[in-house]
C-alpha cells in the first residue's frame, strides 16, 4: 500500500489559497505584460485627481482641481510655466512627463473615506491612473494612501494635517507636502507666548476625530512647554453646528484663551459662536481673552467673515508670500482664474509638479523608482523656501507660516496676514515619535 | 447654580429653532397628514433669503483706489455699494447692516410662494400614498433644493452678521448677583428667542382666534365632517402649508447670524426636529413647542463638561435617548392625541 501525502486538510488549504489568488482584485496585481501597475504604454500618461467635488469641502476641492489643471497645462508646455520656472530641479521640460502628454481623470472624494477609496479605485482600475493625488481631509488621505499602497501606485496627498498621515499610518507609496499638527503647535506656541505672555490658561474645544486629537495634543504640548496651563479640553461632535453650549462655560472655567481645534464648518461655527458670546471683549485674570485657531484656511476665514480679525493660526502657504516661486504661482493662477490661489491649491499644484519631476529624475513611472527619487529630495523655489521630502516618513519639512486675521481686508481673499515665517528647524521632529512603519514600496508587480 | 442657569439659557435659543421648525412640521402633519422631510430645506431657504438680501444690498460697482495695487499688481479696485450712491454712505451702510431683520419682509412672500408651489406642485399628489412614499419624495425634494442652493451659493458657509447694535453679549450673571462673566448671553440669541416666542404666539393666536383658524382646527380634528359642511378644507390646508413654510423660513432668516448659512443646514436640523415632533406628539402644536424647548435645554445640559466626563458621548445621543424612552412609554408623545402613532 502506497502512502499518500494528500490530506483533506491539505486539499482545503491549497484550495483556499488558489481561490484567494483568483479572487484577488486586479488592482493588486500588475498585468503580466506590465512591470508595474498601469505602466503607460502609449503616448500619454494618466494622473488621478481625487478631490471633494461635492459635500462640505467642495469649494476647497474646486480650488484643488483648478491647481491640478494648471499644473497639467504647465507640464504639457502650456501657459507661462508657473513654478516650473522657479523650481530648483530643472528636470521638467514642458513636454509632459518622460515625453508623454499628461492627461487626467477626476474623482469625487465627497470627504468620505469609503467614497474616496471607491473613486481612487475606479481611477486606477478603469482609467489606468498611475498616480493618485488630492483630498481635503486626513481621514480620506489615510484611507486612500492605504489603497494606493495595496494597488501599487503613488499617492501624493492633498490637504491633510493630521500627524497620522505621515505618522502611525504612513505608507511607502504615500507622500505629503502639506504640514501637520505638530508643526502648527511648534510654530504657533512661541508667537502666542510672545503676544499673550507665558502665564495663560487655555481651554480647548476639539473636534471629536483623529485630526482634532492630534492638533489638540500638538498645541497643548507646545503651549504647556511655554508655561501655559490647560484648564480643560472638551471634545465636540463633528456633526455639531451650534457650539454655544460648549462655549458658554469657557469663562466660568477661569480660562483666558480658547483654542478651537476645529476645521471647516466646525471652525466657522465655533468661532462665530465664540465671537457672538463676546469672549474677545472680556477681561479675564486681568488679561484680554484671546481665541486661537491652530489651522487656518482662506476658505474657512471667508466663512467666518469679520470674526477672524486679530486671531492667530497657522497655514501651509499664503498667496501674499513674496518669494519668486509663490509670485510665479500666484501670477499663473490669478491670470487664469481671476483670484489668488488657496493653500490647498498650492499644495496640490506643488505635489503634481514634484511627482512629475521625480518621474523625470527616476526615468520611470515605476512607483518604486519614483518613491526613491522623492525620498530625501531637497528642493527650493516652490513657495516655502528650502524643503526636504524626508525619507523616514515621506513628510515635507519646510518653513511654516503663522498668520493672523487681517483687521482691514481689501478684498474677500485678503483675510489673513503673515505674522511670522517659522524656520523649518523649529518645526522639525524625530520621525519615530509618531510610530508607524513605512513598509516597503509596492509597484503592483 | 450659575452653570445651570447658563445652560437653560443656551437651551432656550436652541429650542427656539427646534420649536419653530417642529411647529411647521407638525402643522403640516396635523392638517395634511403629510410627513414632510423637505421642511428642513425650507428653514435653509429662509436663511438664504437673508444671504440674498444682504447680497442685493451689497451690489457694488468698482472704484479704483489711487496708489494701491491688487495681488497681480494691477490698480486696486474697491467695491462701493450702489446704496452708498443712492442714500449716502452712512444711510447705505445702516441699511446693509440691518439686512437680516429686513429680510423678514423679503422672506415672507417668498416662503409663502415656495410653500404653495411645493404643496400644489408635488405634495398634494402624495396625500393618499403611504407615509414611506411621502418621506421618500420629500427627502428627495430636500436634496434637490439643497443642491440648487449649493450650485448658486457654493458649499462654504456664508457669514451673515446681525446688525452691529446686537453684537456682543449681555451679562446676566451680574444682573442676578453672580460674579461678572459667569452668565453671559449674546444679544442676538435673546432677539432670536423673543422672535420665536412672537412667531409661536402669532401662529397659535391665528389658529385660536380667527374663523380661518377655527375651520383649520376643525379640519384637523375631523376633515371629513368639515368637508361635508361644504367648506373647502383642502384650500385652507394648502394655505396652512404656506404658513408652515413661512414659519420655517422665518426661523432660518433670523438664524443666519447665529451660524453662517450653508446649503446643508436644513438637514442638520431636520432629524432633530422630527424627534421633537415625535416627542411632542405628532400633530400636536403645543407638544411641538414644549418638546422643542425641552430637548433644546436637555441637549445643552448634556453638553456640559461635567456631564460628558460622567457619561462620555451623552451629548451626541441625549435627544435620541429621550425619544426612545418617550416612544416606549408614551407612543403618542407628550401631548399627542390618543390613537395617533399608537396603532
Amino acid at each position: 500500500m502506497t502512502k499518500s501525502d494528500v490530506t483533506r486538510r491539505g486539499v482545503l488549504k491549497s484550495g483556499a489559497m488558489v481561490g484567494a489568488g483568483v479572487a484577488l482584485p486586479t488592482i493588486f496585481t500588475a498585468s503580466s505584460a506590465a512591470a508595474y501597475t498601469n505602466e503607460p504604454t502609449g503616448s500619454s500618461v494618466t494622473l488621478g485627481f481625487n478631490v471633494p467635488q461635492t459635500g462640505p469641502y467642495a469649494d476647497e476641492g474646486a480650488d484643488e482641481l483648478r491647481a491640478y489643471e494648471l499644473a497639467v497645462e504647465h507640464l504639457n508646455g502650456g501657459g507661462d510655466g508657473g513654478m516650473m520656472n522657479t523650481f530648483s530641479s530643472k528636470a521638467l521640460k514642458g513636454n509632459g512627463i518622460l515625453g508623454k502628454k499628461v492627461e487626467f481623470v477626476t474623482g469625487d472624494t465627497q470627504t468620505k473615506s469609503d467614497a474616496a477609496r471607491a473613486s481612487a479605485k475606479s481611477m486606477i482600475e478603469k482609467d489606468g491612473a498611475v498616480m493618485i493625488t488630492g483630498g481635503s481631509s486626513s481621514g480620506v488621505a489615510v484611507a486612500v494612501q492605504a489603497l494606493c499602497q495595496e494597488a501599487g501606485v503613488i499617492f501624493m496627498a492633498g490637504l491633510t494635517h493630521s500627524n497620522d498621515t505621515t505618522g502611525k499610518d504612513k505608507r511607502a507609496n504615500g507622500f505629503r507636502h502639506f504640514f501637520n499638527s505638530y508643526m502648527s503647535g511648534a510654530a504657533l506656541a512661541p508667537i502666542l507666548a510672545k503676544n499673550y505672555g507665558n502665564d495663560r490658561k487655555a481651554y480647548h474645544l476639539t473636534a471629536d476625530y483623529n485630526w482634532g486629537y492630534t492638533t489638540e495634543e500638538a498645541v497643548r504640548t507646545s503651549t504647556e512647554a511655554m508655561g501655559w496651563e490647560t484648564v480643560a479640553a472638551v471634545k465636540t461632535p463633528l456633526t455639531a453646528t451650534d457650539f454655544s453650549s460648549y462655549i458658554a462655560p469657557v469663562l466660568q472655567s477661569g480660562a483666558d484663551v480658547l483654542v478651537l481645534n476645529h476645521y471647516g464648518g466646525n471652525m466657522v461655527n465655533s468661532l462665530t459662536n465664540a465671537v457672538q458670546f463676546g469672549l474677545r471683549d472680556k477681561l479675564v485674570n486681568n488679561k484680554n481673552f484671546e481665541i486661537v485657531v491652530p489651522l487656518y484656511s482662506r476658505l474657512m476665514a471667508k466663512g467666518a467673515g469679520a470674526n477672524v480679525k486679530g486671531i492667530y493660526g497657522s497655514t501651509n502657504w499664503h498667496w501674499s508670500l513674496q518669494d519668486e516661486g509663490s509670485k510665479a504661482f500666484v501670477k499663473s493662477f490669478g491670470t487664469k482664474y481671476g483670484f489668488p490661489p488657496s493653500q490647498a491649491a498650492h499644495t496640490c499644484y506643488v505635489q503634481a509638479l514634484l511627482y512629475a519631476d521625480a518621474c523625470e529624475r527616476a526615468g520611470t513611472f515605476n512607483p518604486c523608482g519614483v518613491a526613491e527619487a522623492l525620498e530625501g529630495f531637497e528642493f527650493d523655489g516652490m513657495g516655502n523656501g528650502k524643503t526636504l521630502y524626508r525619507a523616514d516618513d515621506h513628510q515635507c519639512f519646510k518653513d511654516v507660516l503663522v498668520v493672523r486675521g487681517k483687521e482691514n481686508p481689501t478684498s474677500e481673499f485678503d483675510l489673513l496676514e503673515i505674522v511670522e515665517v517659522t524656520p523649518v528647524s523649529q518645526v522639525t521632529y524625530d520621525a519615530s515619535i509618531f510610530g508607524g512603519d513605512l513598509g516597503t514600496c509596492n509597484n503592483g508587480a | 447654580m450659575d452653570a445651570i442657569l447658563l445652560q437653560i439659557l443656551n437651551g432656550l435659543d436652541k429650542g427656539s429653532a427646534y420649536a419653530l421648525i417642529a411647529l411647521g412640521l407638525t402643522l403640516i402633519f396635523g392638517t395634511l397628514g403629510v410627513v414632510n422631510f423637505a421642511h428642513g430645506a425650507l428653514f435653509m431657504i429662509g436663511a438664504f433669503c437673508s444671504v440674498t438680501l444682504s447680497r442685493l444690498f451689497s451690489l457694488s460697482h468698482k472704484v479704483e483706489v489711487p496708489g494701491e495695487t491688487d495681488f497681480l499688481g494691477n490698480p486696486l479696485k474697491k467695491d462701493v455699494p450702489y446704496l452708498y450712491d443712492i442714500f449716502g454712505e452712512s444711510t447705505g451702510a445702516a441699511i446693509i447692516d440691518w439686512a437680516v431683520p429686513l429680510s423678514i419682509l423679503f422672506a415672507i412672500p417668498i416662503m409663502l410662494a415656495v410653500g404653495y408651489a411645493m404643496e400644489r406642485g408635488l405634495i398634494k399628489h402624495f396625500y393618499k400614498r403611504p407615509h414611506a412614499d411621502q418621506i421618500l419624495v420629500t427627502f428627495g425634494l430636500a436634496i434637490v433644493l439643497q443642491e440648487v442652493i449649493k450650485y448658486y451659493f457654493g458649499a462654504n458657509p456664508i457669514p451673515t452678521p446681525a446688525p452691529s447694535a446686537f453684537t456682543g453679549s449681555f451679562d446676566f450673571g451680574a444682573m442676578l448677583g453672580f460674579d461678572p462673566n459667569t452668565i453671559i448671553y449674546p444679544y442676538w440669541r435673546l432677539v432670536y428667542f423673543a422672535f420665536a416666542v412672537v412667531i409661536i404666539g402669532a401662529v397659535f393666536s391665528f389658529l385660536q382666534f380667527t374663523t380661518f383658524g377655527m375651520v383649520v382646527r376643525a379640519g384637523m380634528a375631523d376633515r371629513e365632517t368639515v368637508g361635508l359642511l361644504g367648506i373647502n378644507i383642502d384650500r385652507r390646508f394648502t394655505i396652512m402649508f404656506g404658513i408652515a413654510a413661512a414659519v420655517a423660513g422665518l426661523a432660518g432668516v433670523m438664524y443666519a447670524p447665529i451660524n453662517s448659512p450653508n446649503y446643508h443646514m436644513g438637514m442638520d436640523f431636520l432629524v432633530l426636529s422630527f424627534v421633537v415632533v415625535v416627542v411632542g406628539g405628532m400633530g400636536s402644536l403645543p407638544g411641538a413647542v414644549l418638546a422643542g424647548f425641552l430637548l433644546g435645554v436637555l441637549e445643552s445640559f448634556a453638553s456640559m463638561r461635567e456631564v460628558i466626563d460622567l457619561i462620555p458621548g451623552i451629548n451626541q445621543v441625549i435627544i435620541y435617548l429621550v425619544a426612545i424612552i418617550i416612544l416606549l412609554t408614551r407612543p403618542r408623545g407628550l401631548m399627542g392625541r390618543k390613537g395617533v402613532m399608537e396603532d
